[in-house]
């Protein structure tokens, strides 16, 4: 295998990895601030998209205004699934509120499937389809454009978290409830704070994404579960774990497939996944929990 | 007493004469998938039966009975299959059945045919349906051999030997590639590249450079949207001039759609029906096509496709063999539907025989190629 070709496995498993990144920044987010996964995630990726193509086809809008429409839109959607859906039994346990975010999950699904058929629909990439030459290998300009945002989203966050103090409340509300509560925090606030977020960056990962790998009604259960492996990867609640999570699973596949069997690229992600769970089960860049007695 | 008598007797005389009379119409049963994942298939096939019934009682019926389809939703659920084949044979006692729409559950409700002996037209693909030979199965679309058949006849006279192979790790991609894997060899062709992606999957990169490196002269992708549209784009993108061909699983302008510009110059053996304006005026479907695609279009206001199609052919295939026989019991029609020949339907010309309950072979399809966005028939 010549290096023209390892590069380009690199950059395509960075390209589909970038995919399973955004959506795993999208968990980390709600998980931090109430400890629920959010199995909803993928769909906000997918309204993101769908919204998108929506509004540019229908509504005859140009592409940017398009996107900054639908990643609005997606983030009032988070807002109304906290508000309707996990507010009124916040009092439940961990395990039920996230059972719920899988009915809703389905519920977003049919409700995308009736509204838009479930037929395949694809964006025009922001920058042309002309490929870039790197070495023996090509780049699409596309991937260029995900990536960068993909970076910029991750740095928000990150001085979004511990620079700003609803950050900081979001991540005392994850530690405790009652104390944040206890100093004036406005828990409900936060909550409902984390949904519009993870639905803003989950549309926007949806929306810039769509030029690569199409969109339909569906495409949120894959990228959600691939998103909560690379989650798990990356040590569940740090969003730099989860970014680099998704990038590694993307790498992985792309290099099972280009070197082993394209057959059992999916088999070769996940076996190195659990065998690095063995080993760590935090994950790469998680911190152990540690036990209060 | 004597009255109460008379009123039994005349009773029991009335009851004996409706039994006694013939019924009044010909029933033939449809289980199809109309909603559910496969709806895509089921759908316009429900629609061209209606429409086919209409079309039918309209001109006299079958035998000068009317025709009645009884026609039964599946939602692409195999379980729901087979209960709708069990009442559709134990109640509502049909002469035979066309349908269901996807293979699965064609192969699940095979046997209850052959123990009722009624005749099963199937309107999905699969070779296992009819390959061995059940006496009461056929089908009605061409099959996966047909469709590698007629790329094979292509890539033989451009003389491109070496064939990279890109398969959908799914139903359909999978019986392709084990067509692919039987056909190509010993017709002298180089599998040089085996490929698999999966049917979620949104990057083809990886494989489509493995195949690049392999140093193949065409390559054939087997999948249904969208996965061929990425491996369309994928190819552009890495700049692969080597000739591409795709399976009639993506014979539909959304393939088009999705793929854009690098659909341009891809080459495709499809039904004549996607382009029935193209094909000569003194091809034997010609009229059929165009007439099938119009009334369906004004009826249905929707686009007519392949699949709606193979409805078609399910029940024009079962009203011939009746009108042969001059017969609506089932054994006769089964036997009858083996006497067809040169019956011209949407998916070709059909020539039914003991040994051959498909009936089509390689020249159902024509080789397209698309150019400005549309399909061109090639020489």
């Amino acid at each position: 295998m010549d290096s023209a070709s390892l590069l380009q496995f690199l950059i395509s498993g960075l390209t589909v990895g970038s995919t399973y990144g955004l959506t795993a920044l999208g968990f980390t987010i709600i998980f931090n601030t109430t400890g629920i996964i959010n199995f909803a995630q993928g769909e906000f990726v997918m309204l993101g998209g769908m919204l998108s193509v929506f509004f540019m086809r229908i509504a005859g809008l140009d592409e940017a205004s398009a996107i900054v429409l639908a990643v609005a839109a997606v983030t009032l959607a988070g807002a109304l699934i906290e508000r309707f859906t996990i507010r009124p039994v916040k009092d439940a346990s961990i395990i039920n509120l996230i059972i719920i975010t899988i009915g809703v999950s389905i519920f977003i699904r049919g409700l995308a499937m009736l509204a838009w058929g479930k037929d395949t629909f694809a964006l025009p990439p922001f920058s042309g389809d002309a490929p870039i030459a790197l070495f023996g290998a090509v780049v699409m300009p596309q991937s260029i454009w995900v990536l960068a945002i993909s970076l910029l989203i991750l740095s928000g966050l990150k001085a979004f978290f511990s620079g700003t103090i609803y950050g900081k409340g979001m991540l005392a509300c994850a530690q405790d409830k009652k104390a944040a509560y206890l100093v004036g925090i406005s828990v409900e606030r936060m909550v409902l704070l984390s949904f519009m977020i993870s639905g803003l960056v989950g549309a926007v990962g949806g929306a810039i994404l769509a030029p690569i790998t199409l969109t339909s009604f569906d495409v949120g259960v894959i990228l959600g579960l691939k998103g909560f492996a690379a989650c798990i990867l990356g040590g569940l609640g740090n969003p730099f774990g989860a970014a680099a999570g998704g990038l590694i699973l993307g790498v992985l596949e792309s290099f099972g497939a280009g070197l082993l069997s394209s057959a059992y690229k999916d088999a070769f992600a996940f076996i190195i996944l659990l065998l690095l769970l063995f080993v760590r089960p935090s994950g790469l860049f998680g911190t152990r929990e540690a036990k209060r007695v | 007493m004597k009255l109460k008598g008379l009123v039994l007797a005349l009773a029991m005389a009335f009851l004996v004469s409706a039994c006694s009379t013939e019924p009044e119409s010909v029933k033939i049963g449809a289980v199809l998938s109309a909603t559910g994942p496969a709806s895509f298939l089921g759908e316009p096939e429900k629609n061209t039966m209606q429409m086919l019934q209409e079309e039918i009682n309209a001109k006299g019926g079958v035998l000068g009975k009317k025709l009645e389809i009884v026609i039964y939703d599946d939602e692409t659920d195999v379980n729901k299959c087979v209960l709708a084949a069990k009442k559709l044979l134990d109640k509502d006692g049909v002469v035979a059945v066309a349908g269901p729409s996807v293979s699965g559950n064609t192969l699940a409700i095979i046997k209850f045919f052959e123990e009722a002996k009624i005749p099963l037209v199937s309107c999905a693909a699969s070779e296992k349906i009819v390959t061995p030979v059940n006496a009461w199965v056929f089908n009605t679309p061409q099959l996966d051999r047909h469709a590698v058949t007629r790329i094979m006849l292509d890539a033989k006279a451009k003389g491109l030997n070496n064939i990279a192979i890109i398969t959908v790790s799914n139903g359909f991609g999978q019986s392709g590639r084990a067509v692919l894997q039987e056909l190509l060899p010993p017709n002298g062709f180089n599998l040089v590249a085996d490929e698999v992606y999966g049917p979620k999957d949104t990057d083809m990169t990886a494989q489509l450079t493995k195949i690049k490196a392999a140093g193949a002269d065409a390559i054939i992708c087997w999948g249904t949207n969208p996965g061929p549209a990425v491996v369309a784009r994928n190819r552009v993108q890495l700049g692969i001039d080597t000739p591409l061909y795709m399976s009639h699983g993506v014979a539909s302008k959304k393939f088009i759609e999705l793929a854009g510009p690098a659909a341009e110059g891809i080459m495709l053996p499809a039904g004549r029906l996607i382009v029935a304006d193209q094909i000569p005026d003194d091809n034997p479907q010609k009229p059929l096509l165009l007439s099938y695609a119009k009334a369906y279009t004004e009826k249905y206001n929707a686009p007519v496709s392949t699949f709606g199609g193979h409805g078609w052919d399910s029940i024009k295939l079962i009203v011939e063999a009746i009108n042969m026989g001059k017969s609506a019991k089932p054994a006769d029609i089964r036997d009858n539907l083996e006497k067809i020949k040169g019956f011209v339907g949407t998916g070709g010309v059909f020539n039914y025989s003991p040994e051959n309950h498909n009936g089509l072979d390689e020249n159902a399809f024509v080789m397209v190629v698309i150019k400005d966005g549309d399909w061109k028939i090639m020489d």
